[in-house]
């Protein structure tokens, strides 16, 4: 009897303390910019496709949700053919984000993905390639990396020397 | 040769039981333990280039100082005393490694040796975490190497791996280090394709990304992302091992898997890039049905398919049976159950059927037993009549490079063989003795000691005269004096070796040569020497088809009211009238086979079979080894293998009881129990039943990865993986996580070693058998002390030119003589086009200019082919190329005539 009026009693207290209930969707809750939520794919600051389909995101993945494939263009610029990921198996553990070599795959504040039907939460890669370089801006793989693509030849990334003369004796 | 012995050697205190003929380097990894190395190779052996593998090594107990040597260079001595985790020497390879790394690019994501680079393992193992060099990184050219390897130079660490096995294990010469300094450059003169045909070798050579895997490229995945099982090569009939792995349904590559006895750590170009058929556009996906006479076959619903053909062989039909020489000894014993014995046959053609049944006579009977590969490598004098080895068993070839350069070793005492630069300055580029009496010139040849190129008559009365020049009762040739006195070197060449070695084949189509060779064989075997022979086969199962088929050799007479064809396109058999014919005796033709072919276009209904990567079953190679290759993925659809089919069919006939099994493990044991020369076939890897702590043996790495998205596009619910009641293997990433027992290994794999030289932790001792032995059971090994039979007596006449005719005789292609890896695009990009070779003599006396098309009167067919002068092909011989599309199933050597033909 005591114990149920105390009860009663704390619960007419909370009438008076602040509100935390967020009245969702009408107002937006706060996310911070770090959340783990829909992954996408992220651009080069030249506007070219960071991903190179090092198929490390797929790797790092507990539950296997990432499939991929690699392809390259004519010049030798690898990128995904097609880029996989079934939301409805995903954890948004953001292991791929971490494992990734380019910044290319990244998590975002975003968290409204409910569908009726499962097969919707199959994103493709035209689902999840976006239009800029997300939280990072300024880094370009391609820059940094030793392979030769079109319009970056050899010796001309980032703290390169030209390319030498197998033929030359000169020091 | 020295005796090895056991011994030990105390590592950071403990005691190691080693092989005293080893370095220290091998002695360590061989006991399992982890010690970073670039430039060693345990074929290649050590040349103290790359620094990686210092230790500290100890005068003796009390010495605490010790100083630091490289392992690879210092012998395994008794009671050697080394630390590997001395805080010195972890230093010292920490610095090593960082220097390696000073050029190295930023690559790792787009390159294709990721995940199962050597330099990442070594950099991982060594603790290299962070980059401290902040200089500009040199940066090469890249070269264009052809369609099997890219080049991608930058990321070279100048071990000098490449250069060693290409230029003094391979023997080729378009390959080498240029420049100096830190800009040493490997590659080719100028851009091209490489000559060698073992060139896919430094993809697995290279302890990093620099040569890699060009078809692999076109559809690359990561080493962790492939599923892979263990495999045998079916393009030639030496049987390597292999490990293709796949991925959606795609075979991508095909990887060495170590065997000590057959293939050892390489592969040839044909085995390793030869998969593309299992691919092909040309594959069989669906039964197909000729509904109507002369209409075309279409795709029809597998019971529909089996209905017609149980109708057709419904009442007392008579059914005829065609087997394969490039079918598993499970899918051609379970045809034979279903016809009978008496209907069966091996699917070769004529001179075929007659070659293997000798072969096989030969080596059953003894006393000079079948070569392995390996037991080829140790050869100290060779005798090959009539082979063009590079190009009918490429592998043979370079294990016949591995015995000439061995021999000489022998006689540097005090140098371990292992000591690569020692042992060159000692033998100062000095040769074994190889013999090589061929056809046309050949690649072997810069090594050869002599070379003859004759007819094939002329090779066989050289070896008959070899034989007499060993023995006086064997036969006498009476061959011309500069072949007797050749005859004569070789034979004094053969009986000076410890163990001589005589390879012949079947490539010129000569029984003469196969009667030779065994006669200089058993002559040895007379005078005491332990003589080998290794015969050269076509096929993957030449020999065990042989083994099953002694009753009917070549093809059937007439087809019958059903002729069932398996895996088998019967134009490379015979010529194209007299498959004709057969095929059109026969009322129905029913074909089961893979791929699409002349054969597939005349039958009434053609059933989608499996492909070795998919399928499980027993291959004999070359030297009478069964050995059984394992399906690596599940195919989709209808496709099945062979025995399935056939068991289907008997289901469908309502004659179950003639093939009765469902499971691969009661063909395998019937056929066993059914064809005594055959009862070891099930040794050859333990059954479908075996398990380890209750597990299947896993064929996905435990990093398999996109299990549940990469088929989520078709279903969101992932799919039951295949069930394979076949094989102790599973289509997973669950099961036993330890190492498998030899034939089952589906990976070299083990932790902190992602590359290929994972093979170490799988091996008894380094470059010896693979822990537990090596895969595969040799079902021909006749005891060594049973006397020598009778010699063959029948030696043939000397060849004489005919007046206006030309001996056709066959000239093998490693690109383009065999019918599957032609399929291939880049093994198709370089297979050699149809030719007529004349030797330039010849040509002129017949008015012929280079680029003429010449008329060949073959079987009262004309073919047209371009005229191609062969300087080193006798007089008298035309030259055609073996096994190409429409003139594959001429049986050759055969007399033409050759008329210049008009161009068009």
């Amino acid at each position: 009897m005591w114990s149920s009026l105390k009860t009663l009693w704390t619960i007419f207290l909370h009438i008076f303390r602040r509100r935390e209930t967020i009245q969702y969707p009408e107002q937006r809750p706060s996310i911070p910019p770090r959340w783990r939520g829909r992954i996408v794919l992220t651009r080069d600051p030249d506007g070219a496709e960071r991903c190179v389909a090092c198929y490390l995101c797929a790797a790092a993945c507990p539950p296997d949700c990432i499939s991929l494939q690699a392809t390259e263009d004519e010049h030798g610029r690898r990128y995904p053919a097609f880029f996989r990921i079934n939301f409805s198996r995903c954890i948004f553990c953001g292991y791929c984000e971490e494992a990734c070599p380019t910044y290319a795959i990244q998590l975002t504040p975003d968290f409204e993905m409910g569908e009726y039907q499962r097969h919707n939460l199959v994103y493709e890669k035209e689902d999840l390639l976006i239009n800029g370089p997300g939280k990072y801006p300024g880094y370009n793989f391609y820059r940094v990396a030793g392979l030769a693509i079109g319009g970056k030849g050899k010796g001309e990334a980032e703290n390169e020397a030209p390319p030498t003369d197998p033929r030359s004796l000169m020091p | 040769m020295e005796v090895m012995r056991r011994v030990t050697i105390f590592v950071d205190g403990r005691p190691h039981s080693v092989l005293d003929d080893q370095n220290l380097l091998q002695a360590c990894l061989s006991a399992g333990l982890d010690l970073p190395y670039f430039c060693w190779h345990p074929a290649l052996g050590s040349v103290g280039a790359c620094r990686q593998c210092a230790v500290k090594l100890f005068r003796d107990a009390s010495d605490r100082r010790g100083r630091i040597v490289m392992a690879c260079m210092t012998p395994a001595a008794d009671s050697t005393r080394i630390s590997i985790d001395d805080a010195e020497a972890r230093e010292f390879r920490a610095r090593v490694i960082e220097w390696l790394m000073i050029n190295h690019p930023h690559d790792c994501p787009v390159c294709d040796e990721g995940g199962e680079c050597h330099l990442q393992d070594m950099t991982v193992m060594t603790g290299h975490v962070r980059r401290r060099y902040r200089g500009l990184k040199r940066t090469f050219e890249n070269q264009d190497l052809g369609p099997f390897i890219n080049h991608e130079m930058n990321r070279c660490i100048q071990c000098y791996r490449c250069v060693r096995f290409y230029r003094d294990f391979a023997g080729d010469r378009d390959f080498d280090a240029f420049s100096l300094r830190n800009q040493v450059y490997f590659g080719r003169q100028q851009d091209g394709t490489l000559e060698s045909e073992f060139s896919g070798n430094l993809v697995e050579v290279c302890p990093t990304g620099v040569f890699t895997d060009k078809s692999f490229k076109e559809h690359y995945t990561r080493k962790w992302d492939l599923q892979t099982a263990p495999s045998i090569c079916v393009h030639c009939g030496l049987g390597c091992n292999t490990i293709p792995g796949e991925r959606y349904g795609l075979l991508r590559r095909i990887r060495n898997r170590y065997n000590g006895e057959v293939n050892g750590y390489f592969l040839c170009d044909r085995g390793r890039y030869g998969y593309g058929f299992v691919n092909g556009a040309q594959r069989i996906r669906a039964p197909l049905l000729r509904r109507e006479l002369g209409g075309p076959a279409a795709p029809v619903e597998r019971q529909e398919a089996l209905a017609r053909i149980a109708a057709w062989m419904a009442d007392g039909a008579r059914v005829v049976a065609i087997g394969s020489p490039r079918a598993s000894l499970e899918a051609n014993f379970a045809l034979r159950a279903l016809v009978g014995p008496a209907h069966f046959y091996g699917g070769m053609s004529a001179a075929e059927s007659r070659l293997t049944a000798l072969i096989a006579q030969i080596l059953q009977r003894g006393p000079a037993p079948a070569a392995s590969l390996q037991e080829a490598a140790e050869a100290d004098a060779v005798l090959v009549l009539g082979e063009d080895v590079t190009n009918s068993a490429p592998m043979l070839a370079l294990s016949l490079r591995q015995a000439v350069r061995r021999q000489p070793m022998a006689a540097a005492r005090g140098i371990p063989p292992w000591d690569d630069h020692a042992m060159r300055q000692v033998t100062q580029g000095q040769r074994g003795p190889l013999f090589l009496a061929t056809l046309a010139a050949t690649r072997l040849e810069d090594v050869a000691r002599e070379t003859l190129r004759a007819a094939p008559a002329d090779i066989a009365r050289l070896g008959f005269a070899v034989a007499h020049a060993l023995d006086a009762d064997a036969p006498s040739a009476d061959v011309d004096a500069p072949a007797h006195a050749l005859a004569g070197r070789i034979a004094a060449a053969l009986l000076a070796a410890g163990q001589p070695l005589v390879v012949a084949g079947m490539s010129c189509g000569s029984e003469d040569m196969i009667r030779a060779a065994a006669d200089v064989a058993w002559a040895l075997r007379r005078a005491g020497r332990p003589a080998r022979l290794a015969f050269v086969v076509p096929e993957c199962d030449s020999l065990g088809a042989a083994l099953m088929t002694d009753r009917n050799p070549g093809l059937p007479q007439d087809g019958a009211d059903l002729l069932l064809v398996m895996e088998n396109d019967l134009y490379r058999r015979a010529d194209t009238d007299t498959v004709d014919s057969l095929l059109g005796s026969a009322r129905h033709v029913v074909l089961i086979d893979h791929t699409a072919h002349a054969t597939a276009a005349a039958a009434d209904a053609v059933l989608p079979a499996a492909t070795f990567a998919e399928a499980t079953g027993t291959l004999v190679n070359n030297e009478g080894r069964a050995q059984r290759y394992f399906r690596v993925f599940a195919a989709a659809g209808d496709v099945q293998e062979s025995w399935r089919w056939i068991h289907d069919i008997a289901a469908a006939a309502g004659r179950t009881r003639d093939a009765p099994w469902t499971r691969l493990d009661d063909v395998t044991a019937a056929c066993a129990t059914a064809i005594p020369p055959l009862r070891r076939i099930v040794e050859a890897a333990p059954g479908a039943a075996f398990r380890i702590a209750g597990q299947k043996i896993p064929r996905e790495p435990p990093r398999y990865s996109g299990r549940t998205a990469m088929h989520a596009q078709v279903d969101v619910d992932e799919p039951k993986p295949p069930d394979d009641p076949d094989t102790p293997l599973a289509f997973s990433m669950e099961g036993y996580a330890g190492r498998p027992p030899s034939p089952l290994i589906p990976y070299f794999w083990s932790p902190g070693w992602n590359s290929v030289q994972a093979v170490n932790k799988f091996q008894e001792e380094i470059a010896g058998p693979l822990a537990g032995g090596d895969p595969g059971v040799r079902l021909m090994a006749p005891s060594s002390g049973t006397a020598p039979p009778a010699y063959f007596r029948e030696v043939p006449p000397a060849f004489a030119r005919r007046d206006g005719h030309w001996l056709a005789v066959p000239l093998h292609h490693i690109f383009g003589s065999d019918e599957l890896s032609t399929r291939s695009p880049p093994v198709a990009s370089l297979a050699a086009q149809p030719y007529a070779a004349l030797n330039p003599d010849d040509a002129a006396e017949l008015g012929l200019n280079g680029g003429d098309l010449l008329h060949v009167q073959l079987r009262g067919i004309s073919h047209r082919l371009p005229l191609r002068f062969e300087p080193a092909l006798p007089k008298g011989l035309l030259g055609l190329p073996a096994g190409m599309d429409g003139l594959a199933g001429i049986p050759l050597p055969d007399w033409v005539r050759v008329a210049k033909a008009e161009a068009p």
